[in-house]
């Protein structure tokens, strides 16, 4: 099955690319843009046919490698 | 002649192609990337570098900054613009020559000399050139040109194939491709060839104390078929 991960970073982390594209947007005249948070997005196809049992071995994979819990938040959605 | 380089934060040959021009004999200005107007040229060149970090895709937002309308106003009224390396990437984003410079296949960072031939030189650009087959240097992470295959058919049929990549005697194929792109592509032009996009730096091989002088014969040659 595919479980689908998007992992963001922490609130409060700056976010030099996310400001880059806010300023970027405003430039082309999005000016009600407030705010970019740039994140990343995975899916990840896994060999286990039980969602929870696939869930818990991505959540394992977040801790492990794809995100840095020191600055980044991840989500199984 | 009078050249234009547009400098944006992250751009670091925009000084080596203000060197290169000069010594060829252009008058050449820097431009910075907030200003609005160009100063009045007969080339533009957007430089090799990293602008804006690379941050979203390489070239997206150095492809929205301010000086960017003006430059594609340019380009469409017929004025020569010639991106090399990141300046490729970031004529790709802004729609003035199709296709996308993405991850080199073997996901290495490339800095060698390579070979390319010329493949079309009914151009400003070539015309004229005395080799047809010039050893340039390349450095980027990101120059697997790609197109769909509309887009490549189209390219085709219109000559827009600037250069590919070859050995030392003009041999295109897979082993000489450095960076796994669709039909060994190094450059393409836009419809009427006022465009070119390339990821070798002609501006690095100007010296006998460089690796090379090819880049010598193509901005003399340039220059030669501006005037």
């Amino acid at each position: 099955m595919i479980v689908k991960v998007i992992i963001t970073l922490k609130k409060g982390v700056l976010d030099p690319q996310g400001k880059a594209i806010q300023q970027t947007l405003i430039g082309m005249n999005f000016s009600s843009v407030k705010e970019v948070r740039q994140g990343k997005f995975f899916e990840i196809d896994i060999n286990e046919k039980d969602e929870t049992k696939a869930k818990s071995k991505v959540q394992e994979m977040c801790k492990k490698l794809l995100a840095n819990l020191v600055i980044e938040d991840f989500k199984i959605i | 002649m009078k050249s234009s380089v547009i400098i944006f934060p992250g751009s670091n040959c925009d000084r080596d192609m203000d060197v290169a021009l000069k010594k060829f004999g252009f008058i050449n200005q820097m431009v910075w990337h907030n200003d609005i107007d160009l100063p009045k040229s007969d080339l533009i060149v957007l430089p090799g570098g990293f602008s804006y970090g690379d941050y979203l895709r390489c070239g997206s937002i150095a492809g929205k900054s301010r000086i960017i309308s003006s430059v594609i106003d340019f380009a469409k009224s017929g004025g020569m613009v010639m991106g090399v390396c990141n300046g490729f990437q970031i004529l790709t984003e802004t729609g003035l020559l199709s296709g996308v410079l993405q991850q080199n296949i073997n996901l290495n960072f490339i800095c060698k000399n390579v070979f390319i031939k010329i493949n079309n030189n009914k151009n400003k650009y070539f015309e004229n050139i005395k080799k047809n087959i010039l050893e340039l240097h390349i450095a980027h992470n990101e120059g697997n040109y790609f197109c769909s295959q509309d887009e490549l058919k189209s390219i085709e049929d219109n000559d827009q194939i600037a250069a590919t990549y070859c050995d030392q005697n003009g041999k295109i194929n897979e082993e000489n491709n450095p960076n796994g792109a669709i039909k060994n592509i190094a450059g393409i032009f836009n419809e009427k060839k006022n465009v070119l996009g390339m990821m070798p730096h002609p501006e690095r091989m100007i010296d006998k104390y460089l690796s090379g002088e090819d880049g010598s014969i193509f901005f003399t040659n340039l220059l030669n078929n501006l005037k």
